[in-house]
């Protein structure tokens, strides 16, 4: 490798960030621009009987309002992860709702107007006769009998049904065991709040009759594909999407929503005025995805050493009103696939019902599937640890599938052949217990008690599924996924020596700009800096499928180093043929094209270029110009794996939880950037910190989202943290040639059990064993309080 | 409409305005500085910090017409003659930001802070920044950006 | 995001203030506009009219005399919180301003509007009822002084009328050997107080407890004044068991709010700690 691979450099696309010179959606102005509001229905489960919107559109300055009935020659918007059998119930939003809402916030009407202000004034003037219906929120309760039914093809509101492992040897090694301990727990909702909402500017050419889509999309090629395939029934090649600036997605802009159709549509009823749409913080809270919504009940059994023999899991999970775009594969091959954790568990069984509940939708969420599982996995950890009074550091140990047992196939079944491809466990946790000087912290701990205050330690321990996926793994029939998820990128050598690499993953602040550009210029030993990153387009960048589940660099990252593996075999011909030698003389080494053992006499790559570009002397049946594409399917997913410890100290009096201390330690494979690999974990950690600490979606039972804005879902702030202290063992991943393993949701994964784990630990004098997430104050306080000895 | 003047970034404008329109739709969509973002309605994100008359505000709430007569800063008028200002270099040195959406409202309200207090403790800087979030960094390369420009403007390297 | 339209007034004087709200039906005063803008960007509040009495000079600033200090309505929270008059002489009216919204809110925020909004969870309302504050209103007919034990009517509801506009808010100046304490437990989402203490101390030359008042913001619909726990403190040496007890035996909240972020039982809980906490440091300030 070369000089840029593993260096801290400095963001490329920082200065016009800092400077505010960045183009996010609601900055792209474009002529005869009209602006869209949303009508959303105020109830969670109405029929619609009529919708009158004459007075709205006699209003000055309305341009247009439209029903769901003027779109319904546009189909409903797809379902792409049909896991769990999910066929003929996936019921999807579509561009309007036209007869009926299955959640509060769902779209009924739009109105177009000169600006904003007045499609808003507009919203008012727009009636609507609703029928309103009964309401059931609940994941678990949506399945009982005698609950409001959603849709007609979903009995008992089962959407799906999937399982994983085997019942039969689970239930066995349940009964075997020394102990087992049952519990139950949620893994409560959470809204993903990327700081830029989402928004669309939809532009409709009368002439060339296509479409160009401008969308806050972490995706925008997947969703060229399913807005003109499934929704419009139009060819690929009648609609650009572009992404422009994202700021921020964390999955929820994965997904194609109604709106980004919306936009296209009304734009074409208009004649093709630009119409855009930008959602306000409170739309986002409603009408955007949100994640998790777990309910669950397990059984762990161990043996008195420690030793883990079974793992069975019931889990409801609540997919809202709708299914968003991979729904289905959430819950279910992302989560009941990853329950062995890092442990050798001989036997795992994971049964999950996904349920419809008028809610907003769920879907993907920062780790997405994994968290959950990871979270279920280490808190069933210390409940042993607690039962058998071991310390469960120990009982992790005891556990983990050792550095020899590598590749490894989970009782979870990761399906196809898949195992987890390198690991070295207990490696991360001795660096975490030496750093954290856990005896010294334990002396430390006992002290504290008996002064009264209560100091709790909590580790988590967490492998993830990155780098997805092999298309045959993930599109494996069964799996419900339609499609593959290899990556793609197109490597360009100009003539002036500068490189464009395009890429169909996208950047919403992940650096893929600089990490790319790195990658590229370490092979072909040229300056960061003369590597420029183009992505989000979907004319100019090669198809690819996005940018989520931690692939962008362990699989966009492979493709841009194949591409420029073939670049570099090409310029040693040119360049051999340029210095009159033979092609298997010559080598490729920092930059320049020689003849082995002579680097004196060499060719650069950018003469190379130059030489290939213009193309008057070029060994013949060579092509001109130093330009490669991959199409890169990995034969395996990456996984990432590290262990966290989290410091704690709760208030008695009030139930406050302080944060003193976090340590990660994560093996990402090799990093091509380590400061933004740092602050991939940062950021990650906080949010799983949020998720264990303060934040939660909350429905009352009309189906109303109480916990609506940010004056009520407790987004962290920066007074809440103690700085992450970071640290790394390095693995590198066997699967690619980089050895990159993914960074982006890692600390989120891991960081919600640990907090959670310290409380715990921290109470357990009062023998509390577990409480639900977020730990909030009040939470904290009333389990002191009613264990019966909280009062001195 | 109400007719209203404001200086911007050093610049004077006069413009007809709708008495309802927020101060930070009317910079950005009025004025075209599309640096200003907003994320919320609730004035808790502080996404759209700006100056007014060299204070920290939060320009979604705020009327226009509210600041008829002012001078105010945005994102696009802080470095001077092509140079950074140190708390922009610090967010770029420390890796402050990722996505870059609350980056202008958090450099603008860092500003403000280090008006305020040149020196500033970890703690203080983490209070200081609770009107601004962030989603992407867990602010901990946040806090080292303020701390690298407070030791930067106090004339350390 | 988008309030809904309105007509809108500029006021250069106390007296074009009032002649405007006399002339406007259901028109809404306009100061720092952090309470009303923020509701009328969700159309919650839909005012046909605003005022805009930002700009009437008389309404700002603190001034001190004669052992009373006077803010001005308009008086924004960072200057509250900043003034050298108050921390030498009113030291819990800036701690409590001091905590008010962050930074960008304390600069536009004002000390009148905040107090006319009469938010529950606001930092200012205990610690100017813990001070035995005097709210100066102005109408058509004439100004007129309210103390602030019964300016606070209700959840969202003073007695500022609908054609009042209020002046200033005034204070007495600290005296003898006192100390103070703002304490406040804040919703993590909001910064709102889910419980604020106000609490004032004054120490006899022995050290024994000469006066104190300790008033709630957030726990109930109005500022709670828990006047039996400081009436119980008079006279007493004030070491921390003796706080605890008068707390514990005397803190009574009957009528406690609450919602998804803290019931009402959480808050008296709460309440009773902060009453320590505060007390005591307001007896280590003294």
């Amino acid at each position: 490798m070369g000089k840029a691979i593993g260096q801290a450099i400095k963001r490329k696309e920082d200065p016009r960030l800092i400077t505010g010179q960045a183009k996010y959606l609601d900055d792209i102005q474009l002529p005869g621009m009209v602006h869209a509001a949303v009508l959303r229905s105020p109830y969670a489960h109405a029929k619609i009987n009529s919708i009158d919107t004459s007075e709205a559109e006699s209003l000055p300055g309305v341009v247009g309002v439209f029903t769901g009935k003027d779109f319904a020659d546009l189909n409903p918007l797809p379902c792409a992860w049909q896991a769990g059998g999910v066929n003929n119930n996936a019921n999807t939003p579509r561009t309007l709702e036209i007869d009926k809402v299955t959640f509060t916030g769902a779209g009924v009407a739009v109105v177009v107007a000169e600006s904003r202000y007045i499609a808003e004034d507009a919203l008012a003037l727009i009636h609507v006769d609703y029928e309103v219906l009964p309401v059931v929120v609940d994941a678990k309760k949506a399945t009982e009998p005698g609950a409001p039914q959603l849709h007609e093809n979903a009995p008992n509101n089962i959407c799906m049904e999937w399982s994983c492992g085997d019942e039969a040897a689970t239930d066995q090694a349940l009964a075997d065991a020394d102990v087992v301990i049952k519990q139950s727990l949620r893994n409560q909702r959470l809204i993903p709040t990327p700081m830029e909402p989402r928004g669309a500017i939809g532009v409709f050419s009368p002439v060339a009759e296509d479409y160009t889509v401008y969308m806050t999309s972490q995706a925008p090629h997947v969703m060229r594909l399913l807005m003109t395939a499934f929704v419009f029934g139009i060819p690929e090649n009648k609609l650009r999407c572009i992404s422009p600036q994202v700021g921020g997605g964390f999955g929820a802009k994965i997904f194609l929503y109604p709106e980004y159709c919306m936009v296209a549509a009304v734009s074409k009823k208009l004649g093709g005025l630009p119409v855009k749409w930008m959602e306000t913080r409170r739309e986002n809270y409603i009408a955007t995805t949100h994640g998790r919504d777990h309910v669950t009940e397990f059984e762990v059994a161990a043996k008195n050493d420690g030793t883990i023999t079974g793992l069975k899991v019931e889990t409801y999970a609540n997919l809202g009103g709708t299914l968003s775009t991979i729904a289905g594969g959430i819950p279910t091959t992302l989560y009941g696939r990853l329950l062995s954790g890092v442990y050798k568990f001989p036997n795992i069984y994971c049964k999950v019902y996904g349920t419809y509940t008028n809610t907003g939708m769920v879907d993907a969420y920062r780790g997405a599937g994994r968290p959950e599982a990871s979270y279920l996995v280490e808190r069933a950890i210390d409940l042993v640890a607690q039962k058998l009074n071991m310390d469960p550091a120990e009982v992790r140990r005891v556990n983990y599938i050792p550095p020899e047992a590598f590749p490894y196939a989970p009782a979870s079944n990761i399906l196809n052949g898949l195992k987890y491809d390198s690991g070295e466990y207990e490696g991360a946790l001795n660096k975490a217990l030496e750093l954290v000087d856990y005896k010294n912290l334990r002396q430390e701990q006992a002290a504290a008690r008996e002064a009264g205050r209560l100091m709790g330690i909590g580790f988590s321990s967490y492998v993830e599924i990155c780098g997805v996926a092999p298309s045959a793994w993930i599109g494996l029939n069964g799996e419900g996924w339609g499609a593959g998820l290899w990556e793609s990128a197109n490597v360009r050598v100009h003539l002036t020596g500068q490189v464009v690499v395009t890429t169909g993953s996208q950047s919403h602040g992940q650096g893929h700009e600089t990490t790319m550009a790195q990658i590229a210029a370490d092979l072909l030993g040229m300056d960061v800096a003369d590597v420029r990153v183009e992505h989000s387009d979907t004319l100019g960048t090669p198809f690819g499928y996005g940018t989520y589940g931690s692939r962008s660099a362990a699989v966009g990252g492979v493709a841009i180093h194949n591409s420029v593996q073939k670049i570099i075999e090409k310029a040693k011909k040119i360049g051999a043929h340029m210095l009159e030698a033979a092609p298997e003389d010559v080598t490729f080494e920092d930059g320049k094209v020689f003849v082995k053992g002579s680097p004196d006499k060499a060719k650069t790559i950018q003469e190379v270029a130059l030489a290939a570009a213009v193309a008057y002397d070029l060994p013949e049946g060579t092509e001109p110009f130093l330009d490669d594409t991959t199409y890169y399917d990995p034969p395996n997913c990456t996984y990432p794996f590290g262990t966290h410890v989290c410091i704690v100290e709760v208030d008695k009096d009030t139930g406050h939880v302080a944060i003193k201390r976090y340590l990660a330690v994560d093996d990402v494979g090799k990093k091509i950037n380590p400061l933004i690999v740092d602050g991939q974990i940062h950021g990650g950690v906080v949010q799983g910190l949020a998720q264990g600490l303060w934040e939660g979606a909350v429905y009352d039972d009309n189906g109303q989202l109480v916990s609506g804005s940010l004056m009520d879902y407790a987004l962290p702030k920066a007074h809440f943290l103690p700085m992450i202290e970071t640290d790394s063992t390095e693995t590198p991943s066997p699967v690619n040639p980089l050895g990159i393993k993914g960074a982006g949701e890692a600390g989120t994964i891991a960081s919600a059990q640990a907090v959670v784990n310290a409380v715990v630990d921290a109470l357990a004098p009062y023998g509390i064993t577990h409480l639900d997430m977020p730990l909030t104050s009040q939470k904290v306080w009333e389990a002191i309080h009613s264990s019966g000895n909280g009062r001195e | 409409m109400a007719e209203i003047t404001v200086t911007v970034n050093g610049k004077s404008y006069t413009r007809d305005v709708e008495p309802r329109m927020l101060l930070v739709h009317f910079i950005r969509d009025v004025l075209g500085l599309t640096g200003t973002n907003i994320g919320c309605e609730t004035s808790v994100c502080g996404a759209c910090t700006i100056l007014m008359d060299g204070q920290a505000i939060k320009s979604c709430t705020q009327l226009a017409v509210q600041a008829d007569g002012s001078s105010l800063t945005t994102i696009e008028g802080l470095a001077s003659n092509g140079d950074l200002h140190p708390v922009q270099e610090g967010f770029w040195e420390k890796h402050g930001l990722q996505c870059g959406y609350c980056t202008p409202g958090m450099i603008m309200a860092s500003v403000d802070l280090l008006q305020s207090n040149a020196n500033p403790t970890e703690d203080e800087i983490r209070h200081g920044l609770e009107g601004n979030l962030c989603r992407c960094t867990g602010y901990h390369n946040i806090v080292k950006a303020v701390q690298y420009a407070a030791e930067k403007m106090q004339g350390g390297n | 995001m988008y309030p809904a339209k309105f007509d809108y007034y500029r006021a250069a004087s106390v007296q074009e203030a009032i002649q405007l709200l006399q002339d406007h039906e259901d028109a809404k005063l306009l100061a720092g506009g952090h309470s009303l803008i923020p509701a009328m960007k969700l159309r919650l509040a839909q005012p046909p009219a605003i005022i805009d009495i930002g700009r009437i000079a008389e309404l700002k600033g603190v001034s001190h005399d004669n052992g009373s200090i006077k803010i001005g309505a308009l008086t924004v929270h960072a200057d509250v919180a900043a003034s050298n008059v108050l921390k030498s002489n009113c030291p819990l009216l800036a701690e409590a301003a001091s905590n008010v919204g962050d930074r960008q809110v304390r600069h536009k925020g004002t000390i009148g509007g905040n107090i006319a909004h009469a938010d529950p969870a606001s930092d200012m309302p205990a610690a100017i009822l813990a001070l035995g504050g005097t709210i100066h209103l102005i109408g058509p007919s004439g100004s007129r002084q309210v103390a602030a034990a019964d300016f606070f009517i209700d959840l969202l509801a003073t007695d500022l009328h609908e054609d009042e506009l209020l002046t200033a808010i005034e204070v007495p100046a600290q005296s003898g050997k006192t100390g103070s304490c703002y304490l406040k437990f804040e919703h993590p989402a909001s910064g709102y107080a889910v419980c604020g203490a106000a609490a004032v101390v004054t120490l006899n030359d022995d050290g024994a407890c000469a006066g104190a008042s300790l008033c709630f913001n957030g726990v109930t619909a109005t500022p709670h004044n828990a006047s039996a726990v400081t009436d119980a403190l008079v006279g007493q040496a004030l070491d921390d068991a003796a706080i605890d007890k008068a707390v514990d035996a005397n803190l009574s909240i009957s009528d406690p709010m609450g919602d998804m972020h803290a019931s009402g039982p959480y808050r008296i809980e709460l309440a009773k700690t902060f009453a320590k906490r505060a007390l005591k440091l307001a007896r280590d300030r003294a």
